[in-house]
């Protein structure tokens, strides 16, 4: 018998998990998909990169997204903020998992890092900012609630478009990961819609708020549709999806609810690209400096500790 | 054996919703035998469900009788709210949780947002009403929403339809 079941305390000391930062077992241990070879043709390294953008755009989200903990101003919004942030941590860890398997985490494996260390926990505590390669939407501070609830609607709306597409991947893992986040992600996208119309049809305070908060979310946007080398490669061997082809679907979700909502498209100029680099180039805005601070400094602090 | 090993998996009950066994909630997907070591695949219900440690333990340990147990996770074909079987949606009615509806084939297409969707049929499991709303979307466990009763003026959670 498992001791873990005596007394739950004991799981606390076992030191024969995989995972030791991560809440489960290492996924590229027990996961199938996950050790499938890269489809004939394709870059490994192409493909890992890839993986690692759809992880980061997942994980740093769900970092965002867990900061309404104790914080949210109904439990009701705070169980459901911490759910989204659930579902997208599930995604980003297959992805992350899929990528260390591809090798991405060994320039990360660091001489003073537990070799027990799984590569999803080495790609998620151990890697600085210059090597996420989120959409800087991703690490947007949130603070305000309708600033929140505009940002899931453009990023469900975003990802539910790419995630529908990626079904169809010639990977195993990313068609898995999507076949799995498309009703998630559009269980998501119906819940931010219904606050954005809710508080943007409300009283003249929560409309002023609605519409702040979609001018806050507003500069991220057009990052969303352009095309990394990487995605652009993938794309022609029909792994990846076009980043432009998404824009059709995120105007339509918009188109529909902002009339609703009485707000109006925001005419706020894009945050510029620095020398034609962005997220994915990992060229960031401050704001992931910070997020990263409060997701990684316990893990950098104690890297041997288990739970 | 393998039909010995897979009624003994079956039984393992789900962490968060014990009134469900694995088997009834779909999640379990095969248990084989090869020289002496066991394998059982289980499916996640949504991708980042933290009850699948607990399950993969809890099925070491059931298993671990017959031998060496590996467990592993399967991500496809997708976990849908349609694989629950009928002894689990009777089981999830009768602890009060409102059993989702049948959904069908799932589209491959895109998902359209359905800003006027005409409000869902939910039964109150305890009194048997369809007049019942939605309280909150999201409820204390990943596949759960909170919905209350207008009859019988009860709360009940409603398994969603995924």
């Amino acid at each position: 018998m498992n001791a873990s079941h005596d007394n739950v305390y004991d799981a606390l000391g076992e030191s024969d998990h995989e995972g030791r930062w991560a809440y489960g077992a290492g996924f590229d241990e027990t996961v199938v998909e996950v050790t499938a070879p890269a489809p004939e043709g394709v870059d490994r390294a192409d493909l890992a990169a890839y993986c690692l953008m759809l992880a980061d755009d997942a994980l740093v989200a769900s970092q965002r997204l867990s900061e309404w903990a104790t914080h949210a101003p109904e439990l009701e919004e705070e169980v459901a903020l911490a759910n989204i942030a659930l579902d997208l941590l599930g995604q980003a860890r297959v992805l992350l998992s899929r990528a260390g398997h591809l090798g991405a985490a060994e320039r990360f494996r660091t001489p003073g890092l537990a070799a027990g260390l799984s590569d999803e926990d080495v790609l998620a505590y151990f890697r600085d900012d210059r090597s996420f390669r989120n959409v800087t939407l991703a690490e947007m501070d949130l603070g305000d609630f309708g600033r929140t609830m505009a940002w899931i609607l453009v990023y469900s709306s975003w990802r539910l478009a790419l995630m529908t597409t990626l079904r169809g991947s010639a990977d195993p893992v990313l068609a898995a990961v999507a076949g799995k986040a498309v009703p998630e992600l559009a269980y998501q996208r119906e819940y931010a819609a219904g606050w954005v119309v809710r508080l943007g049809d409300g009283t003249a305070e929560s409309h002023a708020r609605m519409q702040a908060g979609l001018d806050d979310v507003w500069p991220f946007v057009t990052e969303l549709f352009l095309a990394h080398p990487v995605e652009t490669r993938l794309v022609e061997a029909g792994v990846a999806v076009d980043p432009a082809s998404l824009q059709a679907a995120v105007d339509a979700d918009l188109a529909q609810v902002l009339p609703v909502a009485t707000l109006t498209e925001p005419t706020r100029p894009a945050v510029g690209l620095v020398g034609g680099r962005g997220g994915r180039d990992g060229v960031h805005t401050e704001a992931l400096g910070k997020v990263l601070a409060v997701m990684q400094s316990l893990a950098r602090a104690h890297p041997d500790a288990t739970w | 054996m393998t039909a010995e090993l897979w009624d003994a998996a079956a039984e393992v009950t789900d962490p968060e919703m014990p009134m469900l066994t694995l088997a009834d909630l779909g999640v379990l997907r095969s248990v084989s035998q090869d020289d002496g070591r066991i394998t059982a695949t289980i499916t996640p219900t949504y991708a980042g469900c933290p009850a699948l440690d607990a399950m993969a333990d809890d099925l070491r340990s059931r298993l671990g009788a017959f031998g060496e147990v590996e467990v592993k996770v399967s991500l496809t074909p997708p976990w849908t709210t349609d694989l629950i079987s009928d002894e689990g949606r009777r089981k999830l009615a009768e602890a009060g949780v409102a059993p989702p509806a049948h959904i069908g084939p799932r589209s491959t297409g895109p998902v359209p947002l359905t800003l006027a969707a005409p409000p869902k049929r939910v039964d109150c499991p305890r009194c048997g009403s369809a007049d019942t709303e939605e309280l909150s979307r999201f409820g204390p466990t990943a596949c759960t929403a909170l919905r209350r009763c207008r009859a019988c003026s009860e709360p009940f959670e409603h398994m969603k339809d995924i």
